[in-house]
């Protein structure tokens, strides 16, 4: 759902360069995705129709993505609903430069089934928060979304095989000690967009504890 | 920050990212990557891929009145979590297995205190407090231990440890940890019970994904 830029090559090999100069998000609104949209506006501005399209492309795939992971439809669907209610109330936390929508809401999911089975909550590492009023950088939003993409090809190129011990790997159904073997999905790149969104944040916070 | 230089293997953190560590490892990844950036990042490849998996999962259709439900509630008033901070040298997580309360140090000799911020049958998370110079008590069962340093430092047979810098170790890893000169070294240690893998620990040490 993501337009293609222009010209991409010369976006993302300039975007170290300009990486403190912001493109602001309504000049280049229709290149990031939807989702990253909705989820702008309804952090900014408890948007609720931007909340039901949110919901209608993502409420079904948790419910599968749930069943997938052990629980029976009528489970699914009340964690659908927390994990939902929960995107809502802690959007303030959603951070486009350093996450992508699916990547947050993921983690979102993982931690209420997890907190919802063991009846606790799941420690969770601090907050990095970002100051109000920061500007976002749409530059920045939109190489991380591609990177993000690029991940979601690589993921569709695996080997069934391969594919399933990632599937199962981050459907909670291996343990640390089972994840040996390399799933050969390219991380760099994306480990140096998160990286960028996380020293933009850092550049940003005048109090950043050292 | 940029000192810490023992962190936490790929494969635990993808565990983490997918919820499937013990609560007491749990707490001791979530409190490193609390204090440090590049563990950070990783766990964000993490969930970046979990998103692709989530992404790419066959949908299952949705009851028809569930939007309904949802945006019914989303008004109605919620308690939120209580959000740990920081304090001094305990990090977010260390605050909240303590409920956001101070150490409360029991005496086990030589100087060394300990305070078991959990325990049963799955592990164990505590403070360890070990003067400068003195040994840091063995504080492993069967399995694997995460000690991660809050204050201070120490040194082993593999190396030197500081703030923020995470020791992984088994009990087939023959050390003999000592706190450093200077401040007192104050660590959280984390032990999970349920496992014994002699032979798994260098492979976790293994590089994970192709980077």
């Amino acid at each position: 759902m993501t337009q293609t830029l222009d010209n991409p090559r010369s976006a993302r090999h300039a975007s170290m360069a300009r990486r403190y100069e912001r493109t602001p998000v309504s000049q280049t609104e229709t290149e990031l995705s939807q989702q990253t949209h909705w989820m702008i506006a309804v952090r900014d501005n408890r948007d609720r129709n931007a909340f039901a399209a949110l919901f209608d492309h993502f409420a079904p795939r948790l419910k599968g993505f749930i069943i997938r992971s052990g629980a029976s439809a009528h489970q699914a669907e009340e964690i659908v609903q927390d994990v939902m209610l929960t995107i809502w109330r802690k959007a303030a936390m959603f951070d486009p430069h350093r996450a992508q929508v699916s990547a947050w809401i993921y983690q979102i999911a993982r931690n209420r089934q997890i907190d919802i089975a063991r009846k606790e909550n799941r420690p969770m590492p601090e907050e990095l928060k970002e100051e109000p009023g920061m500007e976002p950088d749409a530059s920045q939003i939109l190489a991380l979304e591609q990177e993000a993409g690029q991940l979601k090809q690589a993921l569709a190129t695996l080997k069934p095989e391969q594919r399933e011990i990632v599937e199962k790997a981050y459907l909670g159904e291996l343990t640390h000690q089972e994840i040996s073997a390399q799933t050969g999905l390219p991380l760099g790149t994306i480990k140096s967009r998160i990286r960028l969104g996380l020293e933009r944040l850092r550049h940003e916070l005048k109090d950043l504890k050292q | 920050m940029s000192a810490i230089t023992h962190h936490i293997p790929d494969a635990m953190l993808a565990a983490y990212a997918a919820g499937n560590l013990s609560h007491a490892f749990a707490v001791a990844v979530a409190s490193h990557v609390s204090l440090c950036a590049e563990c950070r990042v990783a766990l964000g490849a993490h969930q970046a891929i979990g998103g692709a998996v989530l992404e790419d999962t066959g949908a299952v259709a949705v009851s028809s009145s569930l939007k309904d439900d949802i945006l019914a509630q989303l008004d109605a008033a919620f308690t939120p979590e209580p959000v740990y901070e920081r304090n001094v040298i305990f990090p977010g997580p260390v605050m909240e297995a303590m409920k956001g309360r101070a150490p409360r140090w029991k005496k086990l000799g030589m100087g060394v205190r300990q305070d078991i911020l959990s325990e049963d049958a799955n592990g164990s998370v505590r403070l360890l407090y070990i003067p400068p110079g003195q040994p840091v008590p063995d504080h492993s069962h069967n399995g694997l231990e995460l000690t991660l340093v809050l204050q201070g430092s120490f040194s082993d047979e593999t190396g030197h440890f500081g703030v923020g810098d995470l020791e992984i170790a088994d009990e087939d890893l023959e050390h003999t940890p000592v706190a450093d000169p200077g401040d007192p070294c104050i660590c959280l240690a984390a032990t999970d019970a349920r496992l014994r893998f002699r032979a798994l620990v260098p492979r976790l040490l293994q590089p994970f994904f192709r980077i």
